[in-house]
């Protein structure tokens, strides 16, 4: 917006500034705030469905169906919250948390070093065949899961494998084609005259990784442990096909059997352990949200 | 002798490129073992079942030849319907989605104070998108007593029972996609922030409106950026399975019987493996056929500045 400043004559105060006649709407607070109304009241809308979620959870079963709109509660009603956590068939969402947390944890922590390991092998060392390998290692992000999971199925079924971790893990030891890549391109931005360094200083290839790259990672990793945490933790069609017994169930499987509309009736249980589940994921958004917008934004990631 | 020491300087160099054979293997091993035994045997193993009437439950099965291919294209009236709805699906939904996410990108590419906190809250519903309890809740939202028809209600309007009807139920999870639209948003914000300033100024200078900049700078300037948001949208499209399982189970009239989920009630539901990895091999081929369409279309619309890598 034009300003044109008047010159102020020695000896007196600040310049006097002179703003041209411009109609109300162009000002810069009028324009704030509409901006500000009208992206506010569209966020409002966005999270809105979010916001009922908990807030139906702390509503009493009869306020559920007859205050719907609300976000906050008539009357404030916790108990749903350990009625849902007393979970079903007898094993309570201790359990299901149990084996989730134990599954994301230990899942994230394998493909993420493994990622790390492999996006340094393409990245800086020089090998027969790494453009081709690097070449299919891309396409296997465009592969549907479905022409791949039928035969591991009959393989891991026939080595006695079903309910059991193994068919969730065992894949992850080569890591994601997501997260090497992403790592492969932060690698290619730390310069190479620090490799050369330690090169010179006598260190091999596991020595430069080790203690020259890995260290230069943290970003990174943090960002790829980050979405490896909560793909797997909402992880549902490849647990859905191996875990079938209620020990084992994940948060996932366990609120799809908890809230069987032919099963269950009570819908602020079902509303509590909805909004429990999705309460790890957003804390872990909320305190790396930095990190996620950036890995996203650089490196084209889904979400 | 300048041409021998060149072919010589190539020949090193060529050696040198080879230096790294062992360790570079030793890194990149455990992919390569993982990307053998868990991706590479399982596809072809797949196309190989797909020409056999496999049955888990027997571990049996024999050869058919192209039974299964005939069965799916030509008796299979299912097959169809769920074809039919996943292209429904995708046709209506990926648009939507850049749609919201490149209009959302253009609101959020300012510098006024609470764009981080907006930017949060317009991603945070993909953050959760593919989990169940966002899929039990929409459940709920869409249900017949549920939030919208009780919001409906209250303005004097009967509401359709969304779930249970043909003509609705798929929207429902339109909706739904169409409400994640955070990481293409993201990724345009990205592109919006990397188009030169300059730009714009020389084009307000020359008269140009803010529609004509939109025109003529900001949409050339982001093609490769809706090229690559569309080929991910695209394939995250064909594969849609959690939602529909849990929100409208394939129902009403397999209007909502999605691919994806097609494949694995064949598959883990009614045992019959074979059928279904003629069925997923199908979709594999399809998928790679459209992607390999939207990669040749590029050339036409997709604007690459010299020197500028998207």
């Amino acid at each position: 917006m034009a300003r044109i400043e008047a010159k102020a004559p020695a000896g007196l105060s600040a310049p006097r500034v002179i703003r041209p006649a411009v109609p109300w709407y162009q000002h810069q607070l009028a324009r704030s705030v509409f901006y500000h109304a009208v992206v506010g009241v569209t966020c409002f809308f966005m999270l809105y469905p979010i916001l009922w979620l908990v807030g139906s959870s702390f509503k009493p079963p009869d306020e559920i169906w007859t205050n719907q709109t609300a976000i906050i509660p008539k009357d404030f009603y916790p108990q749903n919250y350990p009625n849902g956590w007393a979970g079903f068939g007898g094993i309570s969402f201790a359990t299901f948390y149990r084996n989730s947390l134990f599954y994301a944890t230990f899942g994230t922590i394998l493909s993420v070093s493994a990622s790390a390991v492999v996006a340094y092998g393409f990245a800086r060392l020089r090998f027969r065949g790494r453009r081709i390998w690097f070449a299919i290692m891309l396409v296997t992000l465009m592969l549907p899961t479905q022409v791949q999971i039928i035969p591991q199925y009959i393989v891991f079924k026939q080595l006695g494998w079903l309910n059991t971790f193994y068919p969730l893990l065992l894949p992850r030891i080569g890591g994601s084609a997501f997260f090497i890549f992403m790592i492969i391109q932060f690698i290619r931005s730390i310069p190479v005259d620090l490799d050369e360094a330690a090169m010179i200083d006598g260190a091999n290839k596991f020595g430069i990784f080790l203690r020259v790259i890995l260290p230069q990672l943290t970003p990174a990793i943090i960002t790829a442990a980050i979405f490896s945490f909560y793909w797997t933790w909402d992880e549902f069609l490849v647990p859905l096909i191996y875990l079938n017994s209620p020990e084992l169930y994940l948060v996932s499987l366990a609120l799809r059997t908890f809230s069987d509309p032919s099963g269950q009736t009570d819908w602020g249980a079902i509303f509590a352990m909805s909004a429990l589940s999705l309460l790890p994921v957003f804390v872990i958004f909320i305190s790396f949200q930095r990190y996620l917008v950036e890995g996203i934004s650089t490196t084209g990631l889904k979400g | 002798m300048a041409a021998a020491t060149l072919s010589k300087a190539k020949r090193r160099k060529q050696s040198n490129f080879g230096q790294d054979n062992l360790v570079g293997y030793l890194f990149i091993g455990p992919w390569l073992a993982a990307f053998l035994l868990f991706t590479f045997i399982p596809i072809s193993v797949s196309l190989l079942l797909s020409f056999t009437d496999y049955n888990v439950l027997a571990n049996a099965g024999e050869f058919i030849g192209l039974d299964n291919f005939q069965r799916m294209f030509f008796e299979d009236r299912r097959y169809w319907r769920s074809v039919n709805a996943t292209l429904k699906y995708v046709v209506f939904s990926v648009p939507l989605r850049l749609l919201f996410a490149l209009a959302v990108a253009m609101l959020l590419n300012t510098y006024r104070r609470g764009v981080g906190v907006y930017r949060a809250a317009f991603y945070a519903p993909s953050i959760i998108g593919g989990s169940i309890a966002v899929a039990v809740m929409w459940r709920e939202i869409f249900g017949n007593d549920g939030l919208v028809n009780f919001t409906l209600n209250v303005l004097g309007i009967q509401g359709p029972n969304w779930l249970g009807r043909p003509e609705t139920a798929i929207w429902t999870l339109i909706i739904l996609a169409a409400w994640q639209f955070g990481s293409p948003m993201l990724i345009f914000l990205a592109g919006l922030k990397n188009i030169p300033k300059h730009l714009y100024e020389s084009a307000e200078i020359d008269g140009a409106n803010a529609w004509q900049r939109f025109l003529r700078i900001t949409l050339p300037m982001l093609t490769p950026i809706i090229f690559f948001n569309l080929i991910m949208q695209l394939i995250s499209g064909f594969m849609v399975f959690t939602q529909a399982f849990i929100v409208t189970q394939g129902r009403p009239l397999d209007t909502t019987l999605f691919y994806a989920l097609y494949v694995y009630r064949r598959a883990f539901e009614q045992n019959e493996m074979g059928y279904a990895s003629a069925m997923a091999w199908v979709m594999l081929m399809v998928i790679a056929l459209l992607t390999a369409l939207v990669f040749r279309s590029s050339s036409y619309w997709v604007h690459y500045e010299a020197g500028e890598g998207a």
